[in-house]
């Protein structure tokens, strides 16, 4: 009986090949932009790590000489010896190839440790042990007297060896650095007095760009699950059209003897089967997505750790079971409304369709109160809500609430111009458009969500370079760093560079304690660079000048909001005078709360700490890091060039942008087809209502025109609605997700001209969509529309 | 599996756990294989013979505080060869590694240590003794008065040893035989270490003093392709007589034994496959495993029937080669206590 129930179910499909294909894309697509997001997320996540892992540089601290760029082999072995837990790395380059040379007994566990091989024991041969490994890719390029073997885990531009090995090939037998494990056991001898040549470096301080990435991702994220909704919109309008078209065919197999539990059994494996066509093509299609926009993100990558990454995309279960399971859980749920209704269906109701495009008007008030009490729980959360749950959640009512109002808003809209209407022509226009309004929610809905999305994403991304630009320009304002390690040194650098006329930024930090808490303290000297280039959050006037005097602190924004202090509290800390918070500054990426003061005030208080950070502004840092080693002898590795570690910062967001870029289409597009599914829905049973304007002497393509007009209005009716919300979105990521998930805020900037391009893009998908129906309308036979009086009822 | 895996794989030949356990069945290809009738000397045959694939410096302890709490301590450095022969530099075929432990009656300490040859890191030297691994090291003018120190992130030990009895030669004069096939090492012991020193633990440092037993052995493949493991006890029971016994254990279930007994002053007895029974009794979960923690040890010919229990169920070295190993407390027709290891438990 399931057989024979689930094949007149299935006719029903046969009949109506563009509602599969709807259901079937609608489904992909929503999965398949889910799946591309996480895709790149989880390559991107692993890459960041294989780069990390390979390097150890950022992930551990390490010992690099004070002069030059070598270390005896003596050195390594003596801290050992004295209980250091150190792993000797030689860097050699062949080449445009950067080897590096392990110790694979003492490395620590996570070095080169994401390299997957292809199967176990490969390699284990002498031929390896003497050899490198290198990526299959970077193979044709390393041209050395050593047995290469090819493992596509190794990133491009990088070959693995041992130590012995590629210290044969360097033809040296010196070590470059020296990796410091993270686990050190109790008790070690004095650096200073067991390798007084080597400089301790801490591990670089790329937590700040994690952070920076990882709140990236998770607004990139939250832009995946708004377009999984957008594709959801499409699966349940089509999955209502069909359970509505059904109805009649229900009510007949019921008749006939066939048990609800079988008819609804029959219906949901029908559904599971769409689903898993639907959400495995989705995947697929994910993959393509990702794996097309990958190399970017990967080419970001080769930026920010100058390293080269991987570019090929591994299939890993985290994102297609994902989004495998959101094409089913979101087909359950856009099923399960009509499913309560067909159980409840009264068996001998009449089988007359009941026109689902004309929602009744109670549904639509039903709709109306919905919106309203989301729209009122996101303001609730808005003022209320705390944690990272609570901005999601007002995230989504957000956005639902928003859509489900927005036909209503539209129809208010179309009511006023209607009122407003002098010729016979614009009143049918209108109120035929009103007529339709309720067929096209649906999809209005979706364009409306993802134009929103679209709004929303472009401003946080932009949003988020901007903001990242100017911290790069705060933070590296100067073109030299300098580290020196005694005051005696400080005060002779601090002489040298003033002599050199180059303005000097020297910089004292200590530790305090605030209610239990780390707390750095900065001694800067107050000048025009600082004025220039930082940007503060909120400030007194005359800040600087203020800091200057030593008459008040500047706290960076996570302690501000950590402590609740913010200008015009005061701050009191032991060591410190009490005083004023003069200004708050945005610190993005650094968890530990920071108090900036005055170069005077700093040594009145901190005596014994001298400035042993400088920055130097001037046009050659080349030229002055070299008057440096010769003229004070500073050490080569003490010394940092910024310009260059800023444009390569700088490049990732460029790229990034190409990324997101190429979503926003993607998202588009989804709602274009969701608006194209609809309006060809509707188109048939719109018949009764063309043919007596037909009959009165309008043109098949004067109505062909009309049509299309009235899907451009529509659709700049959602961008004027979609532009409040999409910033509502923005805020939201900003100002609320970012701070519960990292505890600070991103500033939010407003980008006009993008937004006039996603308003282009719209209207171009809704005219897109409205083409083809229309085209159908213009090439109708006179007799279809004629028929439509022969058959009227 | 990655490359740093990899590469270690190549250094550490028995962590491809081909065969045996941790590949101790290799072949000998080009090694010096033990054997019997050896004529030792010494103190040169205390120092390392990197013709031989393996060997090791395995001390165990057993200790008490002041307060009569009982603790375990071990201090095993072990070398393995890629090749026999050795030369300066990162290319010498010897490879070094070190655990280190210290059990109580609730808690495990253990660590472990990695180290190329040729570059100093690592060694033993004969005369005065002395045997290194990093900043561990189990030194002293001779083999009867040494020091042992290790120490790891959570634990330290500083340890003066005293001998009060001799040398002692397990099997045939110091060749001990391993399988019904032949399979022989190189093993003799000093099991009459008193032991004295400080224990630096989580909750302060503690004065303990006690028995220690080390063993020193040096083969180039002491099992049979089909053994899997080992159970080896050494037992210091309260009448001062002192039992080595092992058996190592194959796939098909069967074991292979062999024992030593050793008097108070030093005489040995060796016995041969079959005189030296262990079986367990129970056993306990640890790590995923089921280990056995109580051992019937029987040794018919001396009269030995007892039960071996194990001081701390969970002393599991979590290591690179993961084992079990710790104090046991012995009763039955004997009283005492020992150390245990326990190894192939997969």
């Amino acid at each position: 009986m399931m057989g024979m129930c689930l094949r007149a179910l299935m006719s029903h499909w046969r009949r109506n090949g563009a509602q599969v294909l709807a259901l079937v894309a609608g489904l992909a697509m929503a999965t398949a932009l889910w799946c591309g997001v996480q895709a790149i997320n989880a390559e991107a996540r692993a890459s960041y790590d294989a780069a990390a892992g390979v390097l150890g540089e950022g992930q551990f601290d390490q010992l690099v000489p004070r002069d030059g760029d070598r270390i005896a082999l003596a050195d390594y072995v003596a801290l050992r010896r004295a209980g250091w837990q150190v792993s000797p790395m030689v860097d050699h380059r062949e080449g445009s190839v950067r080897i590096i040379g392990i110790d694979p007994l003492t490395a620590p566990p996570g070095l080169g440790g994401v390299l997957a091989l292809s199967g176990p024991g490969q390699g284990v041969t002498a031929r390896a042990r003497a050899g490198v490994f290198v990526h299959p890719r970077t193979r044709d390029s390393l041209q050395v007297q050593l047995p290469v073997t090819a493992d596509p885990a190794v990133p491009p531009g990088i070959a693995i060896g041992d130590i012995q090995a590629v210290q044969r090939l360097a033809g040296d037998d010196h070590l470059s650095r020296l990796i410091v494990l993270p686990t050190q056991p109790l008790r070690q001898g004095e650096l200073q007095k067991v390798a007084p040549t080597l400089l301790l470096l801490k591990a670089r301080q790329t937590a700040d760009i994690a952070q920076l990435t990882d709140s990236f991702h998770l607004n990139l994220t939250a832009f995946g699950l708004l377009s999984f909704v957008v594709g959801l919109f499409i699966v349940h309008s089509t999955i209502g059209l069909a359970f509505e078209q059904r109805r009649s065919m229900v009510r007949t197999l019921r008749s006939l003897g066939v048990p609800l539990a079988t008819v609804l059994g029959a219906m949901a494996a029908e559904m599971a089967a769409f689903a898993l066509v639907g959400g495995g093509l989705g995947v697929a299609l994910g993959y393509l997505i990702a794996a097309a926009l990958l190399p970017d993100v990967a080419a970001t990558l080769d930026g920010l750790y100058g390293a080269q990454v991987s570019g090929a995309l591994q299939i890993r279960p985290q994102w297609w079971a994902s989004g495998l399971a959101l094409a089913v859980g979101g087909t359950a749920v856009a099923m399960a409304g009509h499913m309560i209704q067909t159980a409840r269906m009264p068996l001998l109701a009449s089988a007359r369709p009941r026109a689902w495009v004309m929602a009744s008007a109670r549904q639509a008030q039903v709709r109306v109160g919905l919106g309203l009490a989301l729209m009122a729980a996101a303001g609730l959360l808005a003022a209320r809500g705390q944690g990272l749950m609570a901005g999601f959640a007002l995230l989504g009512c957000m956005l639902v609430g928003g859509a489900l109002l927005f036909p209503i808003l539209a129809g208010w809209g179309v009511a006023w111009a209607s009122a407003r209407s002098k010729s016979a022509m614009a009143a049918w226009f209108w109120a035929d458009t009103r007529q339709q309004l309720p067929g096209l929610s649906l999809a209005l809905m979706a364009l409306l969500l993802a134009v929103s999305a679209n709004v929303g994403v472009a401003t946080m991304v932009s949003s988020f370079r901007v903001t990242f630009v100017d911290f790069l320009d705060q933070r590296l304002a100067a073109d030299l760093y300098v580290q020196v390690d005694t005051a005696q040194q400080s005060a002779a650098l601090d002489q040298y560079l003033q002599t050199r006329g180059a303005e000097v930024l020297p910089l004292a930090r200590t530790e305090a304690s605030l209610a239990g808490q780390r707390v750095e303290v900065w001694g800067i000297r107050v000048g025009q660079t600082y004025r220039d280039n930082w940007v503060f959050l909120d400030a007194t006037d005359r800040a600087w000048d203020t800091v200057q005097a030593g008459q008040g602190v500047i706290l960076n924004e996570q302690l501000a909001r950590r402590q609740n202090l913010w200008v015009g509290s005061t701050l009191r800390l032991t060591g410190l005078p009490t005083l004023p918070v003069l200004a708050v500054v945005g610190d993005y990426g650094n968890p530990n709360g920071q108090v900036i003061v005055g170069e005077g005030l700093f040594h009145s208080a901190f005596p014994n700490t001298p400035a042993l950070q400088f920055g130097a502004r001037t046009a050659t840092p080349s030229a002055l890091a070299a008057d440096l080693i010769r003229d004070l002898g500073i050490d080569e590795n003490a010394m940092v060039d910024q310009a260059a570690l800023k444009g390569l910062s700088l490049d990732i967001f460029e790229r990034t942008f190409l990324v997101t870029g190429a979503l926003n289409v993607l998202t588009l597009g989804v709602a274009g087809f969701a608006m194209l599914m609809s309006l060809l829905t509707l188109a048939d049973l719109r018949l009764p209502q063309l043919a007596p304007v037909w009959a009165m002497g309008q043109t098949r393509r004067c109505l062909g025109g009309l049509e299309l007009g009235r899907a451009l209005v529509l659709a700049v009716a959602v961008f004027l609605c979609a532009l409040p919300l999409g910033l509502g979105l923005a805020w939201v990521l900003l100002s609320v997700v970012n701070v519960a998930a990292f505890g600070w805020k991103l500033p939010m900037f407003l980008f006009w001209d993008e937004y006039a391009r996603l308003a282009l893009y719209t209207v171009l998908a809704a005219a897109l969509a409205a083409l083809w129906p229309v085209r159908r309308l213009m090439s109708l036979p006179p007799a279809t529309l004629v028929k439509v009086f022969s058959n009227e009822r | 599996m990655n490359v740093k895996l990899c590469l270690l794989l190549i250094f550490l030949p028995w962590a491809a756990v081909a065969q045996g356990f941790s590949g101790l069945g290799s072949q000998a290809d080009g090694f010096a294989v033990p054997a019997p009738n050896p004529q030792f000397d010494f103190p040169a045959d205390h120092a390392a013979h990197p013709d031989y694939r393996i060997e090791w410096w395995y001390l165990t302890a057993n200790l008490q505080d002041a307060a009569g709490q009982a603790y375990g301590l071990q201090w095993t450095l072990f070398r393995t060869a890629l090749a026999p022969g050795d030369e300066v530099g990162w290319g010498s075929p010897q490879v070094w590694f070190a655990h280190a432990a210290v059990t109580t009656p609730h808690r495990h300490f253990a660590t472990e240590r990695f180290a190329r040859g040729g570059i100093g890191q690592a060694g033993v030297q004969a005369a005065p003794f002395r045997a290194w691994i990093d900043e561990w090291s189990l030194a002293g003018p001779n083999f009867d008065h040494l020091t042992v120190q290790a120490q790891g992130p959570d634990f330290a030990y500083d340890m003066q040893l005293t001998a009060q009895g001799p040398l002692v030669f397990h099997g045939q004069q110091g060749f001990s035989v391993k399988s019904a096939q032949g399979q022989a090492s190189y093993y003799y012991s000093q099991p009459f270490f008193d032991i004295a020193g400080q224990l630096v633990l989580p909750d302060g440092p503690v004065q303990v003093t006690g028995q220690a037993w080390l063993d020193r052995e040096w083969s180039s493949q002491p099992l049979a392709d089909s053994q899997t493991g080992w159970d080896w006890f050494s037992l210091a029971f309260d009448s001062g007589d002192k039992m080595m016994g092992f058996q190592l254990r194959d796939t098909r279930g069967g074991t292979f034994s062999s024992a030593t007994w050793i008097t108070a002053d030093g005489t040995t007895t060796p016995f041969v496959d079959g005189a030296f029974v262990a079986d367990p009794l129970d056993s306990h979960t640890v790590a995923g495993r089921d280990v056995p923690v109580r051992w019937r040890v029987q040794l018919p010919a001396k009269g030995v029937d007892v039960t071996v229990q194990a001081l701390n169920p969970d002393a599991w070295m979590d290591l690179s080669i993961p084992y079990w190993e710790g104090p046991v407390l012995v009763d039955g027709s004997h009283t005492g206590q020992g150390y245990l290891e326990m190894t192939g438990y997969d």
